[in-house]
């Protein structure tokens, strides 16, 4: 299929969606929402045992499935709609790919298995103070010392900063933009929860302070922008998901709500406000399996990435918030579940860059 | 019969060996193609054809071009609307009479469905049909005729009982379009162009043999019709004619094509022609522009993953997996993205949007958009029956309280 999917791939979503059915109800996303560590760490073990997400995307020689973006995809789009609590994005997909475009062979060996079975977490600091995302954002320094380098700066916005096991961190040397492992234990290392708006999703500050790191790969080899790319058409995959599972339930409730004798969903207003919905959504679906079918594909998916990133957080936040509209009062109550995915489409919207940045960056990578 | 593709090729290149003549008419021609079987492989054997499946008559139409050999006259205009509802409802002395001339090209045709009063509601059609002695007597008014003006024959839909409900009331017929109860009259658009007619009928007659299925059966034969238009629309636009080709039967040709598509020139504008964006944009400057170009991009995206969407769309339909009425996502996003396309170009002009004809950019093209794209989201199933189609069917909405359900005579109308 060039761009729809697999009766394999199908099936493959079929036991993805069953699985964060059974194990991501919203009383647990509540639960673990309040927690330091926001994961349940038994469904994390059976997500990477039984499912084997964490390495869907992961060469079989370092432990994974072998397969490719569009099944880290569905697997994302199906997280997404559920709004799973787990360093899934941090681990597997920002890290995972950030091994994977610039780390050596015998680093890919050594550290990729235990991110494809899930044994130890893993999360990539790319912004700071500024919180943003280029390569020209990045200011943290990485001084060699003998055999060693040592870091020295601050990052922020790190996705599962606090319950990592492997820090990678993107620092600048003289030779350009390169990447460290950074020890949980090194000295010099603070890691300091942020308050974060979307509780589902902890975020910490890292602090460096002539802390010793491992060089990953070359030299100012840090390939920013490839990880960049992967990364982003994963995440558009998961609000994806968030979009569409908002235009469910806008749907599901206004079949229920009755008001003025009538289900409001019978209304007109409601109805064609419903049907814009569903385009946006599948639009922003459309984008999100096709930069993940580019990327598949091994083209160039700068311009795709950027796109699918864009269209998704921006259909995943109208969605929200049509959501918490279509609800009335009960929609603004911390009881109503709503809020907890407009929390996820907001904070999303900004995160790895806002919309407006992947517009410009989409086209500037077809030189426009 | 079931003739495998390769044998089928076979016999189309001798026949066309032995029989293609670019000195002959081009009504000669089809003459000669419609009584060999030819001009319609994919008919009934009983009725010009061949009863051949897509496959066959892909391989015998690349035959055809590969001799620069012209087809029947099917294709062209809403003479394919004509033959699929006749094929399909027609009697046989009906099919025998229509079909042969329909594919020679003698006879064109026109469809009149759309009323002032009945649009969306096309069911509630008003133009009457009355028995009188032995013909009916047709009294009231049609639009969006395309080519109305050029008809020998039109397929109206008419109101024959008002005592049924309004899917009830009506029947299908073929008027004859050149008679002096019918008036044609050229309909002017906002954008200039006159591509569609009104038609207006006064005690026009039709023979009582030219009523396509039963009386009061009118709206499942429409149905043939729609469905076939929403299928093969885009086909009659898309003639191929190579420009080398010179001759009589050519000359003949082409000028059936230009008429046939005159009144779509303006098709690509009222799609907002995003493909002049970027270039556009260049020219002027206005690429330099933050907030253009973040419009800009908003546009490429759009319109690029409505074309994904409708990519995976075709394949799901192959494979069976789609629901149905999916089209109506297409055909919204496709309102919204020729909507933004006219503002970017807006923005991009300044303004020179102000200006007409070929003292606006692009010899006219930019302000024949501007004034083209309301269209886009009437014709073909207005935005908001889209809608309706969207949350009843895609998403199994509760459907609108209906209040025309009783005799027609008592729905309130126009």
């Amino acid at each position: 299929m060039e761009f729809s999917f697999t009766a394999e791939q199908d099936q493959f979503r079929e036991s993805v969606a069953r699985f964060m059915t059974d194990k991501s109800p919203s009383s647990d996303v509540r639960k673990l929402m309040e927690t330091d560590d926001g994961f349940d760490p038994n469904v994390w073990r059976q997500l990477c045992g039984e499912l084997g997400l964490t390495g869907i995307h992961i060469p079989e020689t370092y432990g994974g499935a072998g397969f490719g973006p569009v099944e880290l995809g569905i697997a994302m789009e199906e997280q997404g709609r559920a709004l799973l609590c787990a360093p899934y994005l941090s681990s597997s997909v920002m890290a995972g790919y950030a091994l994977l475009t610039s780390a050596s062979e015998e680093q890919k060996r050594a550290w990729l298995p235990a991110i494809a079975d899930g044994s130890q977490i893993a999360t990539l600091a790319i912004s700071e103070d500024l919180g943003l995302w280029r390569a020209n954002d990045i200011c943290l320094t990485a001084k060699p010392n003998k055999d060693a380098y040592t870091l020295a700066g601050r990052k922020r916005f790190v996705l599962d900063g606090c319950v990592a096991d492997m820090l990678f961190v993107v620092a600048r040397t003289e030779a350009g933009l390169s990447l460290f492992k950074v020890d949980t234990s090194a000295k010099g290392l603070r890691r300091t929860p942020l308050p974060a708006m979307d509780p589902t999703r902890k975020i910490a500050e890292i602090e460096l302070a002539g802390t010793p790191a491992e060089l990953v790969g070359q030299d100012g080899g840090f390939n920013l922008d490839a990880t960049f790319d992967s990364v982003l058409v994963a995440f558009a995959n998961e609000l994806a998901g968030g979009a569409e599972a908002m235009l469910s339930s806008v749907v599901e409730y206004s079949k229920l709500r009755v008001q003025f004798g009538r289900p409001i969903g019978s209304f007109q207003a409601i109805k064609h406000r419903c049907a814009d919905l569903m385009v946006e959504v599948e639009l922003a679906k459309a984008a999100a399996y096709q930069a993940a079918q580019q990327l598949a594909s091994g083209e160039e998916a700068t311009e795709l990435a950027s796109l699918a990133k864009a269209t998704a957080s921006d259909a995943y936040l109208f969605a929200a918030r049509e959501c918490i509209q279509f609800h009335g009062g009960i929609g603004f109550t911390w009881e109503n579940d709503t809020h907890l995915w407009f929390k996820r489409a907001k904070s999303s919207e900004v995160f790895l860059g806002t919309p407006q940045e992947h517009r410009e960056r989409m086209l500037q990578a077809v030189g426009v | 019969m079931n003739q495998s593709v390769d044998s089928i090729r076979d016999e189309a290149r001798s026949w066309l060996k032995e029989n293609w003549d670019s000195s002959l008419s081009l009504i000669e021609w089809r003459t000669r193609l419609a009584e060999s079987g030819w001009a319609a492989p994919d008919w009934p054997e009983d009725y010009y054809g061949r009863n051949l499946g897509p496959a066959e008559v892909a391989a015998i139409n690349e035959e055809f071009a590969a001799a620069g050999a012209i087809g029947g006259a099917q294709s062209t205009g809403v003479r394919s609307l004509a033959a699929a509802t006749l094929l399909e409802h027609g009697s046989d002395e009906q099919k025998r009479t229509f079909l042969r001339r329909i594919l020679t090209g003698e006879d064109a045709w026109c469809q009149l469905f759309s009323e002032p009063g009945s649009g969306s509601d096309l069911a509630g059609a008003t133009t009457r049909a009355d028995r009188q002695g032995n013909e009916w007597v047709v009294n009231g008014q049609k639009v969006w005729n395309t080519s109305a003006h050029h008809a020998d024959y039109g397929l109206l839909v008419a109101r024959t009982d008002w005592d049924q409900p309004k899917h009830k009331g009506l029947t299908y017929f073929i008027i004859d379009m050149r008679q002096p109860g019918v008036e044609v009259r050229q309909l002017r658009q906002m954008n200039g162009h006159a591509s569609f007619n009104e038609v207006f009928f006064t005690n026009a007659s039709v023979l009582p043999d030219h009523m396509i299925g039963e009386e009061g059966e009118g709206w499942a034969v429409a149905v043939t019709t729609l469905a076939y238009e929403r299928r093969g629309f885009a086909r009659s636009r898309d003639i191929k004619i190579d420009k080398l080709w010179s001759g009589k039967i050519y000359d003949q040709y082409r000028e059936e094509v230009a008429i046939a598509n005159e009144p779509y020139t303006w098709y690509p504008q009222r799609a907002g022609r995003v493909d002049l964006v970027v270039q556009r944009a260049k020219e002027t400057g206005a690429i330099e522009d933050p907030v253009i170009r973040q419009k800009i991009a908003k546009l490429l995206a759009m319109d690029k993953s409505a074309q994904w969407f409708a990519a995976r769309l075709r394949e799901d339909q192959k494979a069976g997996r789609a629901k149905g009425p999916e089209g109506s996502i297409t055909k919204l996003a496709a309102s919204n993205i020729a909507r933004l396309a006219s503002d970017v170009h807006t923005s991009i002009t300044g303004t020179d949007a102000m200006l007409t004809g070929p003292e606006s950019p692009q010899n006219g093209i930019i302000a024949e958009i501007l004034v083209s794209v309301p269209a886009v989201s009437i014709a073909g199933g207005t935005d908001e029956i889209q809608k309706n189609i969207i949350s009843e069917r895609l998403l199994d909405m509760p459907k609108e309280t209906r209040f025309d359900t009783g005799p027609f005579k008592d729905v309130r109308r126009n």
